[in-house]
């Protein structure tokens, strides 16, 4: 009997650590595993002719700091998320401000509006590939009513215009996801203080910045975290529209880590970008994440 | 009188502005689908026509004949499957944390994190470890990574909505005479089953969505939608009448599911942040 009863005791203490195993197993598997051999690989010298396993040292990290195409990378992507993630952001608020109080079929434009965010970013992206198209897409010709001349603009080409094309594409598609967490939070506004602020006779905008901006902060944070992480990860709709050309012009980084693992096979190379990459994103993860409340 | 007169046109002024805002929103997801249904003539009219003459599916035809549709079968394979364990699995293993505390709050971070890592870090080391294992273009090769991909989603989402659940039901069960087992299966998920299918149909969309992995893990066999599109871009001879039609198969599937899950898109999408 008391064997019977010790051993229920320890089925039930560890039943919480049996639920967990097999997620935990496959996440160190997929995770943890394969980061270990990213870090073995960045001290050998793997590349596509040359499968050499023997310890390097430090090369390929000293390399990271001569090649001004990874930098360069990391600078692009760094614009993209400087230009995209405000503009998503106050377009977001701008719309959710529209939207906010009652109006007919409310519903269903709020509905409608989301779509984008479920679409496949490199639909998304083949479809503003097409929208774009300098002969066959409506985007020059709406132009072309407006400036009542012909506007054969090569979006996807011309240097000074692939920025704006990526931008607009990506702005299209995630405004909306802004929008639809920004409109949740301003709901939850309590509207007694906005109405007191009133009576008291404070403006418009300081109403905005000293009720309403402390209230929705705490969602705006989690959008701009989660918005700003896929940013810098950029890819599909890049690779749709420019994949990263003219020459370098559009290349991101995970464009560049793409191009050097599984274009020209620099496994240990790139095996020590992923690796800067995996310690920039994780440092700036764990810095953000004390900082923003994920529902606790 | 003037009060409600100027409240009117404001009103009115609203609803025009809300009206043009959606439809510039939705006038790419127009053109695709409009696109997919015209003839070549068409498509290459200049300057570009926004309505078809007549509606025709033959764009749509050529990918059935082809077999190009195939790979929206592979796309729903992949998902579907990986979708299945991953809520398996992440279920189980959020009920340990919401009940438990499991790991404390350092697993929870720790699992967090790991869906914020960019994919082409971790995808590239999988694909050296693929090859070796010899399974680059494999229906499991994709699903596994999918599947450990979404995991700490399921986790994260299914957290929160088993914390939505009074603790005093799973009590009273057990004093009743339920093993923990029964809990979980009689009690926790039946409450939590609609928090699971918006889970599920978030976690579905993510694989079903992504392109980096598929395009850097398959090669003939698993080649999903789209993958499938983008071998259709090419210098001067774009299939446009192509790229359009599997772009329109891959989408209208998912516009249908998150049409049902309305309620849940703001909890799904805001990884909980926002309750909705």
């Amino acid at each position: 009997m008391a064997s019977r009863g010790g051993t229920a005791r320890f089925a039930d203490r560890n039943f919480p650590l049996l639920l967990v195993a097999p997620a935990i197993l496959i996440l160190l598997l997929v995770g943890v595993f394969p980061l270990a051999y990213l870090v073995v690989a960045s001290f050998q010298g793997i590349t596509m002719t040359d499968n050499d396993k023997s310890f390097q040292g430090l090369v390929n990290y000293i390399q990271l700091f001569h090649d001004p195409r990874l930098w360069t990378s990391l600078l692009h992507t760094v614009l993209f998320t400087a230009i995209a993630l405000p503009l998503e952001l106050l377009l977001g608020l701008a719309l959710a401000q529209l939207f906010l109080d009652k109006m007919p079929g409310r519903s269903v434009f709020v509905g409608l509006l989301v779509l984008p965010v479920v679409v496949s970013p490199i639909v998304a992206g083949a479809t503003w590939s097409l929208l774009l198209d300098n002969r066959f897409g409506p985007v020059n010709q709406i132009l072309g009513w407006v400036f009542g001349r012909e506007m054969p603009l090569l979006w996807t080409i011309n240097p000074e215009l692939v920025y704006p094309a990526i931008i607009l594409a990506e702005v299209w598609q995630w405004t909306p996801f802004m929008f639809i967490l920004l409109l949740a939070a301003l709901a939850s506004v309590d509207r007694s203080q906005m109405e007191a602020a009133a009576i008291d006779g404070a403006g418009y905008w300081r109403t905005f910045f000293r009720i309403v901006l402390p209230a929705i902060w705490p969602v705006m944070a989690v959008a701009v975290l989660i918005r700003g992480l896929d940013l810098f990860r950029i890819f599909d709709v890049v690779w749709a529209l420019t994949q990263g050309g003219p020459g370098m012009r559009t290349e991101t980084i995970s464009i560049f880590t793409y191009i050097k693992g599984f274009q020209q096979f620099e496994i240990s190379y790139t095996a020590a970008v992923a690796f800067l990459v995996i310690l920039l994103l994780s440092g700036l993860v764990m810095a953000a994440l004390r900082r923003v409340e994920l529902s606790r | 009188m003037r009060g409600p007169a100027r409240r009117q046109v404001r009103q009115g002024l609203r609803l025009m502005l809300a009206t043009a805002v959606t439809l510039v929103f939705l006038f790419p997801i127009y053109w695709l689908f409009m696109i997919s249904l015209k003839t070549a003539d068409e498509i290459y009219a200049y300057p570009p026509r926004w309505f078809p003459a007549q509606l025709q599916f033959g764009n749509y035809a050529v990918l059935f004949r082809d077999g190009d549709a195939l790979t929206v079968w592979n796309s729903l394979v992949v998902a579907g499957v990986s979708t299945v364990l991953a809520m398996l699995l992440g279920t189980l293993c959020a009920y340990s944390i919401a009940r438990f505390r499991t790991g404390g709050d350092r697993l929870s971070d720790w699992i967090l994190s790991q869906r914020m890592i960019p994919p082409i870090a971790v995808v590239f080391p999988i694909f050296l470890l693929y090859v070796w294992l010899g399974l680059v273009d494999s229906f499991l090769g994709v699903i596994l990574l999918y599947t450990a991909f979404n995991l700490p989603y399921v986790i994260w989402m299914m957290r929160g909505y088993i914390q939505d659940i009074p603790k005093a039901l799973e009590e009273s069960a057990l004093v009743d005479g339920c093993t923990r087992w029964e809990v979980i299966w009689k009690v926790v998920l039946p409450m939590a089953r609609a928090g699971m299918l918006a889970t599920a149909i978030f976690t579905f969309v993510f694989a079903w969505n992504d392109f980096l992995f598929a395009l850097v893990l398959t090669r003939t066999e698993v080649t999903t939608y789209t993958v499938q599109v983008t071998h259709y871009f090419g210098g001067q001879s774009n299939f446009w009448s192509k790229i359009s039609a599997m772009s329109v198969l891959g989408t209208l599937p998912i516009f249908i599911a998150v049409g049902f899950m309305q309620r849940y898109l703001v909890r799904g999408i805001s990884l909980g942040a926002v309750k909705g």
